[in-house]
């Protein structure tokens, strides 16, 4: 038992020793950074330990909207990028006729790099002296007057960043649950339909419990990840994102350590222990409730 | 409810564009089925026996021929609506639902006038799964169950709905030995207590003669032969159906008829009047030898298998086409049979005479 207990340990170890050097020490690190007051990189000094970092932070107005931006990115982006895959990958699994053309038109926005959809973004939305943008173009039919959606009124700037964020989300998502959906069996289909099953009832009583992992697996990840934003506000936006309101969580700590404004390596760390917080707390949640919902 | 097949055919075309053959799965299959009887469809795998079950689920659509149910023409009509309890061969049970809510299932589905009460559909559920005897399963998951009583939950399922005809597809297929028994006689007592015109595929040949009232055996998309069990084993339309039906199976030989005398090797072994001479093939059961010392019959004995009851004579014959000829006698000869070479006497009803070319039955 004691024998094979150090051989256990044995296999275990490169990969112990990676994760604790990356991750497990960095963290520990954050965590001592994060209460220790005015630490300063170069002389490796600090005035005093307390949580006056984590009330600077929460008083800090950039990092109060950089909190209400993630909130609302999440909360619009996550429901409505799941929902419109699961549409999608549901069209896409009944089709037969250029099925696999489809899938890779889909899978496209994946494999193009965030700044390049920036770009095309810019051209969808952005007001410059010779044109107002293709969206807006097509507003002027219907006699709505144009909008500056880059620099313009707040809402219009989140609404731009949350049809990016659940375009770029969306291939992964319609990937995953195209493969899903694939893998049910088609006899479960068979004997409800000989049961004389509507086709929504089916869907709904059939085929979602049965891809309930993966949908559950697409949330978590999915609220993970519109919590870590950041790439897509700079892509739209540039990086001056306090500037223009449309700052993340992950972009006030990146400004607190190397922004024009930064050099505060403590106020960065207390940013990310409370962003580490919410994401755990959320993600506990929802591993909880899909316990109850889940089937397998 | 009655059922009748009629030019049921079920063409699939080819997949492989450079080969363009087409697959005939059942062909021009006629057939009526008396309400309230037990059919089992009955051939060996790619026969076409699943298409045709599939065919009356409406799963699939027919290439052309026609499906009645009573006087409905159900040609057409979607699986959705045909009424009609289908038991998979791998049960098909939700597994996320439990016992009770797979049963209730297909209840669910019904709209507007027939909508059901909550009361009444668990009372129907109740009255099914009492049917099956699994009603004190109600509240499991179908992974907690075992393959004979997810069986019964299958069943329970199709039968809630009171559907018109009953399909079961390999339903002995999933069991182990003990439990097949159990359940084909328990498919017989369901079977007989609803009265539901129920039809069953399988392979297995013991299983379709020992419950159902008719048997159809198929191969190749055609059927072969119709008729009641004991009368297909003891009148074979043709030399499958006689290889196909029995265990052990019957034996084959090469042989010839001449001035009305059947002959296998240099042997006359029985009179069979006034049938086309020349080469024939020849078939007898295993319990169509008799052994005798004075017998017309010569073989090399190989050796004996005992059973108990009977014993097994293993022997060989140069005009087998079989790799050994098995004949099943009573044990009480089981002194008498010994030395190189065993005689036997024939039954002639055991002993079927098929054309060469085509297999079709000559006596």
């Amino acid at each position: 038992m004691k024998n094979n207990n150090l051989k256990a340990w044995l296999y275990l170890l490169p990969a112990v020793l990676f994760l604790g050097f990356f991750l497990v020490y960095p963290l520990i690190d954050v965590l001592i950074y994060s209460f220790e007051e005015g630490y300063n990189y170069a002389s490796q000094t600090y005035f005093g330990v307390g949580s006056y970092n984590f009330s600077y932070v929460l008083h800090d107005p950039y990092f109060l909207q950089a909190l209400k931006n993630t909130f609302i990115l999440v909360i619009i982006t996550v429901p409505v990028s799941t929902a419109l895959s699961m549409l999608i990958s549901v069209a896409l699994s009944s089709i037969q006729k250029l099925r696999n053309l489809f899938q890779t038109v889909y899978f496209l926005p994946y494999v193009t790099n965030t700044l390049a959809v920036g770009l095309v973004f810019m051209i969808l939305f952005k007001q410059t002296p010779y044109s107002d943008g293709l969206v807006n173009t097509v507003l002027s039919w219907f006699g709505i007057s144009a909008i500056d959606f880059i620099s313009g009124p707040y809402w219009a700037k989140m609404l731009v960043l949350c049809i990016y964020t659940v375009w770029v989300v969306m291939p992964f998502k319609i990937l995953i649950l195209t493969g899903s959906l694939a893998s049910v069996d088609e006899i479960y289909y068979n004997a409800a339909k000989v049961d004389g099953t509507s086709k929504w009832r089916i869907f709904r009583k059939i085929t979602l419990p049965m891809i309930s992992p993966t949908v559950f697996y697409l949330i978590i990840t999915g609220f993970i990840g519109a919590f870590k934003a950041y790439s897509d506000a700079v892509a739209l936006f540039g990086t001056d994102l306090n500037a223009a309101e449309m700052n993340t969580i992950v972009g006030y700590i990146y400004d607190m350590l190397y922004g024009t404004s930064g050099g505060y390596p403590s106020y960065a760390s207390a940013a990310a222990i409370i962003l580490f917080v919410i994401v755990l707390t959320i993600t506990c949640i929802n591993l909880l409730v899909s316990k109850k919902h889940v089937h397998y | 409810m009655k059922v009748t097949l009629q030019n049921l055919t079920k063409i699939y075309p080819s997949r492989n564009k450079k080969q363009p053959k087409e697959v005939v799965a059942v062909s021009n299959f006629n057939f009526e089925i008396a309400d309230g009887q037990l059919i089992g469809l009955l051939g060996p795998s790619g026969c076409g026996k699943s298409t045709t079950l599939n065919l009356l689920s409406g799963l699939q659509k027919p290439t052309s021929g026609k499906i009645f149910f009573g006087d409905d023409d159900v040609t057409d009509l979607p699986a959705e609506n045909r009424g009609v309890g289908l038991v998979f061969q791998n049960y098909a049970l939700y597994p996320h639902l439990t016992v009770k809510q797979n049963i209730t299932f297909p209840l669910e589905n019904l709209k507007g006038k027939d909508k059901l009460s909550k009361e009444k559909m668990a009372e129907m559920a109740l009255e099914a799964a009492r049917l099956v005897q699994i009603d004190e399963l109600m509240d499991r998951k179908p992974a907690e169950l075992s393959g004979g009583q997810q069986q019964r939950v299958a069943i329970a399922r199709a039968l809630v709905k009171n559907p018109r005809i009953l399909l079961l597809d390999e339903p002995l297929s999933n069991l182990d030995a003990r439990l097949r028994l159990q359940t084909r006689e328990e498919i017989r007592r369901i079977q007989r207590s609803t009265g539901i015109t129920t039809i069953f595929v399988t392979h297995d040949q013991e299983e379709a003669m020992s419950i159902s009232d008719l048997i159809v055996v198929m191969k190749e998309g055609v059927v072969h032969q119709i008729g009641k069990p004991q009368e297909v084993y003891d009148e074979p339309a043709n030399l499958f159906v006689a290889k196909f039906l029995g265990t052990p199976p019957i034996n084959v030989f090469n042989a010839a008829v001449k001035e009305g005398k059947l002959f296998i090797g240099e042997e006359a072994v029985l009179n069979v009047g006034n049938i086309a001479e020349g080469e024939v093939v020849a078939a007898i059961r295993p319990e169509g030898f008799v052994v005798d010392k004075n017998g017309v019959f010569t073989c090399d004995l190989e050796r004996v298998e005992v059973m108990g009851r009977d014993i097994s004579v293993v022997a060989t014959h140069k005009e087998s086409q079989n790799e050994v000829i098995r004949a099943i006698v009573g044990s009480e000869n089981l002194a008498s049979v010994n030395g190189a070479t065993v005689r036997f006497s024939l039954k002639r009803n055991k002993v079927y005479v098929f054309k060469k070319e085509n297999g079709e039955r000559l006596f």
